[in-house]
């Protein structure tokens, strides 16, 4: 049954929206917080739980949006029993786990954070399991990756929690990265990345040659995520996170999302030999060894963790076996993990909360100093072994029964060995955290005196350890949910009966076995464990840490090899390879030949072309000699803005002419703290060197252009179309203009803002220079003067003063015919700032900048506002960002009025522009006034006016 | 003609080379300029070159061949502002690195030591 569902994204939704309030409420007080990050949670799982009775009677409950539906990514939830089971865990156990964290993070823990970090976590998870679409899928996964490296590394004073968040990010990342090539090669047999349709697909899947690689990269990411061996050693090592992290992360949710998209996935990977040997060999191997390290492990956290991974161990191989009735124990010993290791993960917080130690060879007696707490671990920690008449000794013994059936390469008794030996291990350690931990003599030497919590903290526990004798003793109250669960997970219905007590079979004889030879070897532990530290088994961290200091190395020394820091170094290299690069594609490309009639060689341009290599090569000859250089390079430009000018490019020509202008002005101000001269220091092979590689670059360009001039274009251009439309579409006669700020808008409003920026950052620069040693040291230089004896001569103040509103009437002549003839925006922004600069550079900046009110930052902002309104103004319209209106009103006796939008966006481009070249030069010119230069009162140095009052006065 | 606008840009892109090669500040901002007119050039021909035909209409002619191709050049126009927005801040790089440091040799270590010996 289908129906659909519009609470589904809200369920994902409210723990990231929730996020964002603990950081902030986090003033009003720690219950205050508390109570903000408790609510979001509530409210999630309440509306999860209004679903639960449809999904109980068998309906799978949708949503779907379209996102990006042509990469088949589409924001697709669907609920079913599997998807409840896992976010009911997710948000039950979570706000028990709120609660707990609440007495447990000391004073000094920024609990806002936490619990951010916390909600993060929390919904991405559930939006693991409610997700529809494997790609939104991954999404998420790697969501908890990222914040549970947030929640491990909390405690980021401490080095184990950054070495263990670093390991667990390296771990799971690079096992999603893998899972995400098995996600795609999945997608692409089945034909859609929709889980629901995936899962239709098994035979096609099965059939299919990528079968294997698609399995292996998935696994590789569900391995990882559950810890399973050999990637089981991070799971030890984030155990440096506080205990609720340990406890929600590691116990119940996130090392849970291997196992749970394994489940998800089932009905379509299983089955297979491959399937079988790979996961449940690799379950079986897990589920043995990690029960063998954890007894020797003396930190309670760590037993708990290699605990943890025996357990999911234990659920990955009956989800390997491949049967339906495995695949519902596996259900079943979900929920009960689930039960029991929350709750023994948080005794043992309140063990090391109020000891202020977990090492168990400091720990024992704790019965009588904490009964409470006693009790609780004692009744989980029973579960945990498989006693009766707690659940986990149901499933245990459901897992025994299902191994009987599984056949190791045709070996009947292997696997039901093995697993009898992983479950004799798995009680002792787990008699072993009881007897060691709270029974035996009461000691006097514990780090602090131990007592039970307050209730708010034992709370928690105590709930989940009530459900653990609750289904153990009543497992009938989950045994329609178990079913259901494994209905969605095998895809057909299943009715098993779950009870208590099996009748006397061998599973009951290898739960008797297990449980007598785990109180032996707790017996001989103390001997066991001189032989196992004898041993020495390897420790997987220095092997992880050996790894990744050789792929650090590695990366190093490629890096710096190339990027030494040397700027000639590396701009050496770009040379070489582009142009190795270009003469490979000329060599095996194919190049036609040359389609198109050349002009004639008229004089003008030979001349200016002479001009132009003569002053470059000058250039080059003497550009030791710095103010020479700068008057040969604006020799340079002036020829090229001339020679846009022949080409009928006269916007480019204006434009040009007036960059020109204020870069040589603004490499002038910048010249005058410089040296003057460049010293000769390369040597004469070094010379050579770069000779032939400017040679051989500029010969490639050179022959490049030739080549792409004497031919004609090889697709057919769209400039026919702006040139067509130009007027009819855009209203304006200058293409290029209404190119500029109507067919190309959003490019332009894309380099206006770049273009801001980069003034921006100029003004920081500066910032940062003048407040370092940079204005230290321009203070001891004093100013540089001394060279003209003017510093603003009568002559120049007087014509520039005439100029400006000259100069001012030009650039809003250009601006305004731009849409029509030559001109716009950019021009007259460079031309108005042209004329400004006069004023500057005939009386002072300071004395200029005194009477300017408007400062350039607001300029800048303004444009880029201006320009951006203008674009949002066309929504209104109903038409996209930047599409630009027009039409044409008379006003009565002047003319014929042509008014577009795109003109309003001109004005944005103009005061940007006008903005960022004279903040550029504004910001030289305070270097100059930090070396003492002095701010003149008059305008000139010499004014008559002033002289004729004074003598008048006199 | 196109040999001589084909020239031009060569000339200017191997003084530019030549000139970001050198090992101090000053010569490579003017290397960056040269290269920057050379690369806007190079972009400008791509609409090949015409004579007498900007690009802005005459009465109802809309006809490809009867004008200058508008598109290369609005690009290039909005380069060339840019490229003075990235002059600008090289500059200011430069100068602020040798009011810092007190020289203006781009090359701390590695190459230049080695090559700074006489």
């Amino acid at each position: 049954m289908e129906a659909t569902s519009d609470m589904l994204p809200l369920i994902v939704a409210l723990p990231f929206l929730g996020a964002l309030l603990p950081g902030i409420v986090i003033r009003a007080g720690r219950d205050t917080c508390t109570w903000f990050t408790l609510f979001p949670t509530a409210l999630a799982l309440l509306m999860l739980l209004l679903h639960a009775p449809g999904v109980m009677a068998g309906e799978v409950y949708h949503w779907r949006l379209d996102w990006l539906p042509g990469l088949g990514l589409d924001a697709n939830f669907f609920l079913d029993g599997l998807g409840l089971l896992f976010a009911g865990l997710i948000l039950g156990i979570g706000l028990l786990i709120i609660l707990y964290a609440r007495f447990y993070l000391s004073k000094n823990d920024p609990m806002g954070q936490f619990f951010t970090y916390l909600l993060l976590f929390q919904g991405a998870m559930v939006g693991i399991v409610l997700s529809d679409n494997i790609l939104l899928l991954l999404i998420f996964w790697e969501l908890t990756s990222l914040s549970s490296f947030l929640l491990i590394g909390y405690w980021n004073h401490l080095p184990e929690g950054r070495q263990g968040a670093r390991m667990a990010l390296a771990v799971t990342g690079m096992g999603g990265l893998a899972m995400i090539g098995g996600m795609l090669i999945l997608g692409e047999i089945a034909g859609s990345y929709d889980i629901s349709v995936i899962l239709q697909h098994k035979d096609a899947i099965q059939a299919s040659d990528w079968y294997l690689p698609a399995l292996l990269l998935i696994l590789l990411g569900c391995f990882t995520k559950s810890a399973q061996f050999p990637f089981h050693f991070w799971l030890p090592h984030a155990m440096a996170a506080p205990t609720p992290v340990s406890a929600y992360l590691h116990s119940a949710t996130m090392v849970k999302a291997g196992l749970f998209l394994m489940a998800r996935l089932w009905p379509v990977l299983s089955g297979t030999p491959e399937w079988f040997y790979i996961v449940a060999t690799t379950g079986l191997i897990t589920m043995v060894i990690a029960a063998v390290i954890a007894l020797f492990k003396d930190d309670l956290k760590g037993l708990l963790a290699f605990s943890t991974v025996s357990h999911l161990g234990l659920i990955t191989m009956l989800l390997g076996f491949g049967t339906e009735a495995a695949a519902l124990v596996a259900v079943f010993h979900i929920i009960n993990h689930a039960s029991f290791k929350a709750a023994l993960f948080m005794t043992a917080g309140i063990v090391d909360h109020e000891a202020h130690t977990r090492d168990i060879k400091r720990l024992g007696g704790l019965r009588h100093l904490m009964p409470v707490t006693f009790v609780i671990a004692t009744i989980t920690a029973l579960s945990m072994a498989g006693i009766p008449p707690l659940n986990g000794f149901i499933s245990k013994e459901m897992m025994l029964k299902e191994t009987t059936y599984a056949a190791w390469a045709g070996n009947p008794w292997l696997v039901p060995a093995l697993a009898t030996f992983g479950a004799l291990f798995s009680v002792a350690y787990s008699f072993r955290y009881i007897w060691h931990v709270f029974m035996g003599p009461v000691r006097d030497d514990y780090p602090a005196r131990p007592h039970d919590p307050g209730f708010g903290m034992w709370a928690g526990p105590a709930l989940l350890a009530a459900i653990v004798v609750g289904i153990g003793v009543a497992p009938f109250v989950v045994e329609p949910f178990v079913n259901v669960v494994a209905g969605a997970v095998t895809g057909a219905p299943q009715d098993t009966h779950l009870k208590l007590w099996h009748g006397v079979n061998a599973a009951l004889f290898m739960s008797i076995a297990a449980i007598l030879g785990g109180a032996l070897l707790l017996a001989s532990h103390r001997a066991l464990e001189a032989g196992w530290l004898r041993a020495g088994p390897p420790a997987a961290k220095a092997i992880f840490d050996a790894i990744v200091g050789a792929a650090t190395r590695a990366a190093r020394g490629l890096t710096d090899g190339l990027h030494d820091g040397s700027l000639t170094r590396f701009s050496a290299i770009f040379v070489v390879t582009v142009t190795l690069a270009g003469a490979i594609a000329w060599s095996t490309g194919e190049i036609g030949a040359p389609s198109r009639a050349t002009l004639p060689i008229a004089i003008v341009p030979l001349i200016a072309t002479v001009l132009l290599v003569g002053a470059t090569l000058c250039l080059v000859a003497f550009h030791r000699n710095r103010l020479l250089a700068l008057v040969l390079i604006g020799v340079v430009g002036l020829t090229v803005a001339v020679g846009f000018a022949y080409f009928s490019a006269p916007d480019l020509a204006m434009t040009q002419l007036s960059v020109e202008v204020v870069t040589i002005i603004l490499l002038l101000l910048a010249l005058n703290f410089l040296p003057r001269e460049t010293p000769r220091e390369s040597s004469g092979a070094r010379r050579l060197r770069d000779g032939v590689l400017a040679v051989a670059g500029g010969g490639a360009v050179a022959a490049l252009a030739y080549a792409m001039m004497t031919r004609d274009f090889a697709l057919p251009s769209i400039s026919s179309y702006h040139l067509a439309n130009s007027y009819k579409g855009g209203g304006g006669t200058n293409v290029v203009n209404v190119i500029l700020v109507d067919f190309r808008g959003f490019d332009t409003y894309g380099e206006i803002i770049v273009l801001g920026i980069a003034a921006l950052v100029i003004f920081a620069l500066t910032q940062t220079v003048l407040r370092g040693a940079g204005g230290r040291f321009l203070e001891s230089q004093g100013r540089p003067g001394g060279e003209a004896g003017d510093r603003h001569p009568l002559m120049m103040v007087v014509a520039t003063r005439v100029m400006m509103p000259m100069a001012l009437m030009v650039g809003v002549y250009i601006f305004l015919r731009g849409h029509n003839e030559p001109g716009g925006g950019f021009i007259a922004g460079l031309i108005v700032a042209i004329a400004l600069l006069m004023q500057y550079m005939a009386s002072g900046f300071a004395w200029a900048e005194a009477r300017q009110r408007v400062p350039y930052h607001s300029t800048i902002a303004l444009g880029v506002l201006i320009a951006t309104a203008t674009g949002i103004g066309a929504w209104f319209n109903g038409v996209p960002f930047l599409t630009s209106a027009h039409d044409y009103f008379t006003v009565p006796g002047i003319a014929e009025l042509h008014l577009s939008t795109a003109v309003a966006f001109d004005v944005g481009v103009f005061l940007t522009v006008l903005g960022a070249v004279m903040l550029a030069l504004w910001s030289l010119s305070r270097m100059a006034r930090r070396t003492g230069e002095p701010v003149n009162v008059e305008p000139m140095d010499v004014n008559p006016a002033a002289d004729a009052a004074s003598s008048r006065e006199g | 003609m196109e040999l001589l606008v084909a020239i031009a840009i060569g000339v200017m892109t191997a003084a530019g080379i030549y000139l970001v090669l050198r090992q101090r500040t000053f010569p490579a901002i003017l290397g960056v300029a040269l290269l920057s007119y050379a690369v806007n050039v190079f972009l400008f021909t791509s609409g090949r070159l015409a004579l007498d035909m900007p690009p802005v209409l005459v009465g109802d002619e809309y006809a490809t061949g009867t004008y200058a191709d508008p598109l290369p050049q609005a690009l290039v126009l909005t380069a060339i502002v840019i490229s003075f927005g990235m002059t600008a801040v090289v500059v200011l790089m430069a100068l602020g690195a040798y009011l810092s440091s007190r020289t203006d040799r781009s090359d701390i270590g590695g190459e230049a030591e080695s090559e700074a010996r006489p």
